[in-house]
């Protein structure tokens, strides 16, 4: 593992992308991202948890041992959920009422333990907040993305409501794509979320392998990824 | 330090367990910490919510009390009580409202009722729930206007019958994707309107403002 910062930032928004790449934490991608303002609500809690996690982790890392690595961090992750939600529903109000629904999801997703045990758990507090910083806008943009092209097919909307969530400063985002569309209902649905990701991940594959063509022999030690064997992780 | 007590102790299980029992307990006073510091300001938003949902139930030419202090506390059949927020013009009764909980998809859902003297819906709003983002959250006001369908309804209209979702054979729509949630809340408001209906005498019935 490098320690380099841009590295780590490639890592969490690209190479080992949580969705993209690593297919975790499917179960709250698939539940909230019918549409992009969703996804951004949830992209940003989650962004928060994934930061403070690991930063917590790597101070405590000395006293997780092999052992009891698991329940300890399940804890410790639990524990700082439950603490932003009480925090944000006593003195950030306004912005509990649009995302607060979203934080007890956090708990089930399975990217914040996977950071937390095979990152945060070994590096020094920096590297380790940095990482779950890039993991989580790496996070987002897949949320986003998904949840824009299920929008527009599921609403022929994009970006409904995202004044709510930003304020009414953002109400430019509001966008009707398809004017008085009737609705795909699958697309909304799960099912659809399901298909749209598999196009989204074969899009980003011929991508990586256009750029794997076009770029130049790579230096030494920058991309020597392997083509992304499907799970990276269980 | 540590490092040397953890090699020498690691085959020890005590030692894990003492070590878990350590996180536990910090997790534990972390948490009793931030519940303190927070249950006052929660309890303010709760109440500021409440404020200006009653508000919303309650149209503001119907009184000239503050529905906000003038409440009437009556005991069920079965012994719980339910508080109603009076609202009075003159001094008469002429609407109330009162909160009905009742478990949606995921977590409780909390309503705040407003009703006529005759028992006819003025307005519904959701003071809280916890269901999916995107699906049953669509009950929220703020997202979707579906709940203003139950304005000017009543037990008679429609029948009784008609109290369900569309695809139960009612007359309310549920949303594509969430059925349990519209059924919950159609079956809450209409169990409200029973609860106001058996207990509309005692409750309109004149008597001093305040609390009682």
């Amino acid at each position: 593992m490098s320690d380099s910062y841009s590295h780590i930032a490639l890592e969490g928004i690209w190479t080992n992308n949580i969705v993209f790449t690593q297919l975790l934490a499917l179960c709250p991608l698939m539940a909230v991202t019918d549409t992009a303002t969703n996804g951004l609500g949830m992209g940003i809690a989650t962004t928060a948890v994934l930061a403070a996690s690991g930063a917590t982790v790597s101070i405590w890392r000395h006293f997780i041992t092999q052992e009891i690595r698991i329940p300890a961090l399940v804890l410790i992750i639990a524990t700082l959920v439950t603490l932003v939600e009480m925090g944000m529903n006593a003195w950030m109000h306004q912005m509990y009422k649009v995302l607060g629904l979203f934080i007890p999801l956090i708990v089930t997703n399975c990217a914040i333990l996977g950071r937390a045990e095979t990152f945060a758990s070994r590096n020094w507090l920096l590297p380790a907040f940095a990482d779950g910083l890039f993991m989580g806008m790496g996070f987002t943009i897949a949320l986003v993305s998904l949840g824009a092209v299920r929008e527009i097919l599921g609403s022929g909307t994009l970006f409904a409501n995202a004044s709510y969530l930003l304020g009414s400063h953002f109400s430019f985002l509001e966008m009707t794509i398809v004017p008085d569309y009737k609705g795909f209902l699958l697309f909304v649905l799960p099912p659809g979320g399901f298909i749209v990701l598999g196009f989204l991940i074969a899009g980003r594959r011929i991508f990586d392998d256009f750029l794997f063509r076009v770029l130049p022999e790579p230096r030494n030690d920058a991309e020597d990824e392997p083509e992304p064997a499907g799970a990276a992780q269980s | 330090m540590f490092d040397t007590i953890k090699t020498k102790y690691r085959r020890n299980p005590v030692f894990h367990a003492v070590l878990l029992s350590g996180f536990a307990l910090i997790s534990a006073v972390l948490l009793i910490i931030g519940n303190q510091l927070t249950a006052e300001s929660i309890e303010l938003r709760r109440i500021e919510d409440l404020q200006f949902s009653l508000g919303q139930v309650i149209p503001a030419d119907l009184h000239d009390n503050d529905l906000w202090s003038d409440t009437r506390t009556l005991k069920d059949a079965d012994g719980t009580g339910t508080t109603y927020h009076l609202a009075r013009r003159g001094g008469e009764v002429t609407a109330a409202a009162f909160e009905q909980t009742t478990a949606g998809y995921s977590g409780l859902i909390r309503l705040l009722i407003g009703v006529d003297r005759e028992g006819k819906i003025l307005g519904v709003r959701v003071l809280a729930h916890t269901e999916t983002p995107g699906l049953g959250d669509k009950i929220d006001h703020a997202k979707n206007d579906w709940i203003l369908g139950f304005d000017d309804k009543s037990l008679t209209d429609p029948t009784e019958a008609g109290w369900k979702v569309k695809k139960d054979g009612g007359v309310f729509d549920q949303f594509s994707g969430a059925t349990i949630t519209p059924r919950a809340v159609v079956k809450a408001i209409h169990q409200g309107l029973i609860l106001f209906a058996s207990q509309k005498d005692r409750l309109l019935a004149p008597g001093k403002e305040g609390t009682s």
